[in-house]
């Protein structure tokens, strides 16, 4: 079974919607439970992915799979080729994770069509961990616009008043960029055949060898990290979030902010930077300093909005900002920081936006002016809205300090130093918005009469948050566990764009520049 | 040997974990929430005192202690780990022995308020926090600590949350603390960076920064940066100029929760800060003299503000910023022992002082409710003559009072007076120094015998239909006030300065100095930081100045006492003639509005500006035009989809002429 574990966790949600299909469409608490208990087992199939210690001695990949897939004569080869290594294995986890609670949080929230609804949470779960664990180009390209469909139906259809628009733009965004990627990728492959490397389909592993020149390099780069960025989201690619997050359902908003958005972060590390390492040093100082500006200019909108749903979202802004500052950084700090802030961020954002879910169920409102007052009326909640408060502003012995302060300290070491300095601003800068918030939502005298009657978290709701808020603390208090496993995969990465870069400097390198197509 | 130290800071988490889970469901009393959390207080103490006479007996005086691994990424290397020392074993005395008396006195001030429970949760959890700060053995854990207390503090000022007031002053504590930490942030990644990547020492360790500073250089750019920013950290927690506007509207607080954490403990956290990484800041001269600036402009200005205020808790807060400003003074022109001591001395008198207004705002509150009236219970203009209403209350309160303006032999006489001795006489030090503090010394006997003279002597002003119906507190509230009041008189004995240890071949040596000389003198040493030759050894110098400040002091006390009790209408008068300044001054010289009008506003609209303006308008303007452009491009193209197959036809052969035609002529 082990030897097809990867392709069982990532087919078993598809699986799952077949199975659902069965179901009668008006048996609604069959078909959340069934649903549930998909993404319940398919996170326990996930679960020895975490106590495995092969990650904390090798930082290859491991578990992989490879079958010949799709040929067209001898010049165009895909193969399914899956394989998982400490950097793609908590975001792996953190998806299988997640899944659970994002279906547990619809059991009120999502009363129309809930079959449909299931049936696209499942087969984006496939889509999401495929596209993290695919070590072929062309397959995770796949993966990638399949995650995209069922979210843009999921906002369509399940959004609030403004979801035709939200959904629109998150398509037409996120194809945007897919497309230009798609073009690299095809460019990347035909030029593998080119420099007759020995080539295994659109294998990664068989590219990071390539030598591309810095000129080629650049427009390659480009595409792939214009199609990331927008992903991710960085400055000024990310109006389509505080849409897509506001109108999404629930369910939607907590898997947007806490797996789709790691996609893009993902992509950097995996793809556009240790494919195109020089192009990447050229870069550097712009992508550095739009993650900087988006930290500081997040974190300012974020603080003038009224509705809480899109505080939250422009609160991603700012946080993907320091992810991306870290990753950029490219040492051991820095990118273990970003890669624990993206979990971290998937955890708190996503509990975050479960907390709002919570608050709109019952009062159909999410504008902060319509609450206050409400820890008396609702003090569980408070608390837990408190706890999650602290961990999004990065309070020490939260999850988010550690990673916040990794993202800071790697920064400094790297080259990014003046950038790490403004970038610290935006610690202050969050907990400005973010206590803001919470003090115009929960302090002050409970005047609003509908606000007066509000029930205090149900039990379901309770354990909806409880596992989520295990994990601020772990992380907060002993995060070398995800540490140990997450360094040598990050080591090797490091290495390899290192030695790439040192070779680019060194020498001049023998490589065609014009490609002519066979 | 002194394994179980980690339990010191554990227990009031406990404490803070069970009372906050079971507390309104299940445990309800209010004796047994207010006895669990001050049952773990009181085991804290015993066990800090334990260790800390086990210490005094020590050879060894600095004891290490890894608890486990927090943080291992690369050269980052980070432990959860202790460090036991003279300085540490001293503060974690302060915070357990007033932190349980705070506790006490809780109890019966708390009495019958909604969210009792809520409140020694709390109160437990900053102890936790205020411990692990003082205790942390590296950077990293004692900033748990750091922000752990500002967490603390938001929530316990904003406990009233129904206010909107104590909502705001909740975030303004910890948004301008965050500020500070930022500094905080700054100073120890350059310093982490800087001492890894140039010396090869990557650490966050205190003892191995303390072993391994000199290799920045003294009075190197890298050290003054550093320790200037890590001094910026301390201005927040510390409320020094410019970040302390935060300390007086925290206020809006329990009143136990001013004298514990805003004035006994956590605001000193700068002060020890400083002192922890004494080796690292006495390499900075530059950033000494700045910290020996700050601190007397600031012991100076706030007293300034003290002068005008009416409401009883305003007053100390600002006297407490004040008080502050002399620690620093004392740390910036190297005498860490005497800040440290003055750090001691002023936790138990401002303490007392503190739960002295508590009492009287607890007995005036009693007063209104039973007359069923809404005046302000804080306020000192209704107060008066409350002496013998409250016996216990008011010889406390004045005997703290006294300590406070420093009259000889009582215990800030001896921490001020070294504070100020150095302050003029030390190789960092200067007469002008001296004389900023003498005069804010002077100002403070001044407005606290203001304070007194308003709310204990002369007639009674407070409404008749109250007047008589104040109370005596309940001994959970005098007990502690009498205890501290006893420690302020006589705590200062363990740090009498030798000059006068010896008069009369009396030969009272300066304990303090000694114990703390293991932390503090190898920096003082390598540095040579000491006083001035010329004055070492001459008593006229020492007895001089000394003379000079007391006698400043009882100008002070003198001043108040003609204003208030000889001549009543004289204040009055004065404030009429001056009416402009004492707006000012009353108004507290409009710094927050300064404050406002430069930051808080322009980051407002600069939010807006980006939102509106950028996001929606420019950004979303590109992308929902490109969508409107391709709309208007397909109802265009639409008038080419007819329906209508010999239009299709049509196209069909023009297309066909146009490749053929591109094929022969092309």
């Amino acid at each position: 079974m082990s030897e097809h574990l990867l392709s069982i966790i990532t087919f078993l949600p598809l699986l799952g919607m077949a199975m659902l299909l069965f179901i009668p469409r008006d048996n609604e608490p069959l078909l959340k439970g069934f649903t549930l208990i998909v993404t319940l087992v398919t996170f326990g199939i996930s679960l020895p992915l975490a106590f495995n210690d092969v990650f904390i001695t090798s930082g290859g990949m491991q578990y992989t799979e490879f079958v010949k897939w799709i040929s067209i004569g001898d010049f165009f080869q895909m193969n399914y080729n899956l394989g998982i290594d400490g950097i793609s294995l908590w975001l792996v986890l953190l998806t299988t994770f997640i899944m659970p609670i994002a279906v547990l949080s619809t059991w009120q929230a999502i009363e129309k069509n809930t079959k449909g609804f299931m049936a696209l949470l499942l087969l984006l779960e496939t889509g999401m961990i495929g596209a993290f664990i695919s070590l072929d180009l062309f397959l995770f390209y796949i993966f990638w616009e399949l995650m995209l469909i069922p979210m843009y139906f999921l906002i369509g259809i399940w959004g609030g008043k403004n979801r035709i628009y939200a959904a629109v733009k998150f398509f037409i965004y996120t194809a945007v960029g897919s497309l230009l990627m798609l073009v690299a990728i095809i460019f990347i492959y035909y030029y593998a055949q080119q420099s007759a490397l020995d080539t295994n389909g659109f294998s990664i592993t068989q590219f990071y060898q390539m030598n591309v020149p810095a000129d080629v390099q650049i427009w390659l780069f480009l595409a792939f990290a214009f199609s990331f960025a927008i992903k991710v989201p960085m400055f000024p690619l990310h109006t389509w979030l505080p849409d897509a997050h506001t109108e999404a359902p629930t369910a939607g908003s907590v898997i947007l902010a806490a797996v789709m958005l790691k996609m893009g972060t993902y992509g950097f590390i995996r793809f556009a930077m240790p494919l195109f390492p020089e192009a990447l040093a050229t870069c550097m100082p712009y992508l550095a300093t739009l993650c900087v500006i988006g930290i500081i200019y997040g974190s300012l909108v974020a603080m003038v909005q009224s509705d809480v749903k899109k505080l939250v979202a422009y609160s991603s802004v700012a946080h993907l900002g320091f992810v991306m500052l870290g990753v950029f950084a490219l040492n051991l700090q820095g990118m273990a920081g970003g890669m624990i802030q993206m979990v971290n961020h998937g955890i708190s954002t996503g509990a975050l936006f479960l907390i709002v879910g919570f608050i709109y169920e019952r009062r159909h409102t999410r504008e902060i002016s319509e609450f206050g007052g409400l820890a008396k009326q609702m003090p569980i909640f408070a608390t837990i809205f408190m706890i999650v408060t602290l961990s999004s502003i990065g309070l020490p012995g939260t999850n988010g300090f550690v990673g916040e302060f990794l993202i800071l300290v790697g920064a400094f070491e790297s080259e990014l130093r003046w950038y790490a300095v403004f970038a610290t601003t935006g610690v202050i800068l969050a907990a400005v918005y973010m206590l803001w918030m919470f003090q115009r939502m929960m302090f002050g005298e409970l005047n609003n009469p509908k606000n007066t009657l509000l029930k205090d978290l149900s039990v379901r709701e309770i354990i909806v948050m409880l596992p989520l808020l295990l994990f601020i603390f772990w992380i907060g208090i002993y995060p070398n566990v995800f540490f140990d496993k997450m360094n040598p995969a990050l080591e090797n990465l490091i290495m390899q764009i290192d030695g790439k870069q040192q070779i680019a400097v060194v020498q001049k390198i023998d490589a065609p520049k014009h490609i002519e197509f066979k | 040997m002194y394994d179980k130290l980690w339990l010191i800071p554990l227990l009031p988490l406990f404490g803070a974990i069970i009372n906050g889970l079971l507390g309104k469901r299940f445990l309800k009393s209010e004796k047994v929430i207010g006895g669990i959390a001050t049952g773990v207080m009181l085991l804290s103490f015993l066990l800090s005192s334990k260790y800390f006479f086990q210490l005094l007996a020590d050879e060894v005086k600095v004891h290490e202690q890894i608890v486990a691994s927090w943080m291992s990424v690369g050269n980052l290397q980070v432990n959860w780990e202790f460090l036991f020392d003279p300085l540490s074993a001293l503060m974690i005395m302060v915070v357990t022995g007033v932190g349980t008396l705070i506790h006490l006195y809780s109890i019966g001030y708390m009495h019958g308020e909604a969210g009792f429970y809520r409140f020694f949760s709390y109160l437990n959890l900053f102890c936790f926090a205020m411990l692990m700060l003082v205790l942390g053995g590296n950077a990293l854990v004692m900033f748990i600590g750091w922000e752990g207390v500002g967490l603390c503090s938001y929530l316990l000022i904003g406990y009233y949350m129904e206010k909107k007031s104590a909502g705001d002053a909740a975030k303004k504590a910890f948004v301008v603390n965050r500020v500070g930490d930022f500094g905080f942030l700054l100073g120890l990644m350059t310093l982490f960076w800087t001492l890894g990547s140039e010396h090869g020492v990557w650490t966050t360790n205190f003892v191995k920064i303390g072993e391994n500073a000199h290799l920045l250089g003294t009075g190197s750019v890298v050290v003054t940066v550093i320790t200037l920013c890590f001094f910026l950290g301390a201005t927040g927690k510390s409320a020094q100029i410019p970040l302390y506007t935060w300390l007086p509207d925290a206020m809006e607080g329990p009143t136990p929760v001013s004298a514990l954490i805003h004035a006994a403990t956590m605001v000193t956290a700068g002060v020890y800060m400083i002192g922890r990484m004494s080796g690292l800041f006495a390499m900075a001269p530059t950033t000494m003299m700045v910290i020996a600036i700050i601190g007397a402009a600031t012991a100076l200005f706030a007293a300034t503000i003290g002068f005008a205020q009416n409401d009883i808790k305003r007053v100390l807060a600002y006297s407490t910023v004040s008080q502050l400003g002399y620690m620093f003074l004392a740390m910036g022109v190297g005498a860490f022992t005497g800040g440290i001591f003055h750090l001691m001395t002023h936790a138990f008198f401002k303490a007392c002082l503190f739960l002295g207004s508590g009492s009287v705002i607890h007995g005036m509150h009693h007063a209104y409710h039973h007359a069923h009236l809404h005046d302000d219970p804080q306020d000192m203009r209704n107060m008066g003559g409350l002496k013998s209403k409250m016996p216990i209350t008011y010889w406390t309160f004045l005997l703290s009072t006294i300590a406070i303006t420093g009259v000889p032999l009582f215990s800030a006489f001896f921490s001020k007076d070294e504070i100020l001795w150095w302050a003029a006489s030390s190789t960092r030090g200067s007469l002008w120094l001296w004389g900023v503090g003498a005069i804010a010394a002077g100002m403070t006997a001044f407005y606290m015998f203001r304070l007194v003279a308003m709310t204990f002597w002369g007639k009674q002003k407070t409404d008749a239909r109250a007047k008589d119906h104040i109370p005596e507190s309940p001994w959970v509230i005098t007990l502690p006030l009498v205890i501290l009041a006893a420690l302020a008189v006589v705590g200062g004995y363990v740090g009498v300065p030798h000059v006068l240890g010896n008069i009369g071949g009396l030969h009272i040596p300066n304990y303090l100095e000694h114990f703390l000389d293991p932390v503090f003198g190898p920096a003082q040493e390598t540095y040579r930081i000491a006083i001035k030759e010329a004055m070492a050894h001459s008593l006229l110098w020492e007895f001089g100045l000394m003379g000079a400040s007391v006698a400043v002091g009882f100008l002070g006390i003198g001043v108040a006492i003609w204003f208030y009790i000889k001549s009543p209408e004289l204040p009055g008068k004065f404030t009429s003639k001056f009416s402009g300044l004492h707006k000012a001054v009353y108004n507290k010289w409009y710094i927050d509005e300064l404050y406002d009008f430069l930051f808080v506003n322009p980051i407002k609209r600069c939010g807006l500006f980006f939102w509106k303006g950028f996001d929606v308008c420019i950004v979303d303007g590109v992308v929902n035009g490109v969508g409107r452009v391709t709309t208007l491009v397909s109802s265009g193209l639409r008038y080419t989809q007819t329906g209508l197959t010999q239009h299709y036809a049509m196209w069909m052969v023009i297309g066909v002429v146009m490749i053929v035609g591109f094929y022969i002529f092309g």
